[in-house]
């Protein structure tokens, strides 16, 4: 049988990621996860849209997939902007922003990986889509 | 005053400023702005309440770290406290909690700071 998803289509509006993050709370009650998972999960999802909405140069709509699985929510964050090459993204460290020229934000990806289970980046001059999955415990 | 500032009082010549709903980029302005005013004034310890605040975005919170950075330039202290777990983690994660103090209530914090 066919696993449940969400789908959501955002337009780039300001605070529209706040509609995924109140769609995440439904989803996580849903599947009993605890009250941190789900914070967690809102967390990392609002740093997904916001780089979608404004690292991207997306034009378009972003798309947002919930994959209820037996084990975990698998989310799907898509855009169809320019991309980007993780591997030129720094891991960013307060040490090196205090008292320095360097910019202050640039802390998305990393408090993506601190909050979910996994996540992978796919991304080509296209687009790119963040799959984040969160493993259910009880 | 801003939507996101609900309330602005001094408490043993500290700065204590009461935030309402999402910090992100227009709450974070919302705070430097009231901070970099008080300085101006000579105020140099600041506090910031946000128990009404349980979502947070990292750019709002990249403004507190510009804040940090201009406290240090005069001395001065930045703390927060009723923090919801997930803001705390934020802190944490982004490294808050290396340059500025978490307490867990308006007391401490006035004692601590």
């Amino acid at each position: 049988m066919k696993k449940p998803t969400v789908e959501l289509k955002l337009p780039i509006l300001p605070n529209m990621e706040l509609v995924a993050t109140q769609t995440a709370e439904v989803i996580s009650r849903h599947m009993n996860l605890t009250e941190d998972q789900g914070a967690e999960i809102s967390m990392a999802l609002i740093e997904a849209c916001i780089n979608a909405f404004e690292h991207s140069k997306a034009e378009n709509n972003v798309f947002i997939n919930f994959l209820i699985e037996d084990d975990s929510l698998v989310i799907k964050v898509i855009d169809q902007g320019i991309g980007f090459d993780k591997t030129k993204v720094q891991i960013p460290k307060i040490e090196n922003k205090i008292g320095k020229d360097e910019r202050k934000r640039g802390w998305g990806l990393q408090l993506i990986q601190e909050l979910m289970d996994s996540v992978e980046f796919e991304s080509t001059g296209e687009g790119t889509t963040v799959t984040m999955k969160k493993n259910l415990k009880h | 005053m801003s939507d996101f500032i609900t309330s602005v009082k001094d408490n043993n010549s500290i700065v204590i400023i009461e935030t309402n709903g999402y910090l992100n980029n227009v709450g974070g302005e919302a705070v430097s702005a009231v901070v970099y005013e008080k300085m101006t004034q000579g105020h140099k310890k600041f506090l910031i309440n946000m128990a009404a605040t349980k979502i947070v975005n990292s750019i709002g919170v990249s403004i507190l770290i510009e804040i940090i950075e201009k406290l240090q330039e005069v001395d001065g202290k930045i703390g927060y406290y009723n923090l919801a777990p997930i803001v705390a983690k934020t802190f944490t994660i982004m490294g808050l909690t290396k340059y500025s103090s978490v307490f867990e209530s308006e007391e401490a914090a006035v004692n601590g700071l």
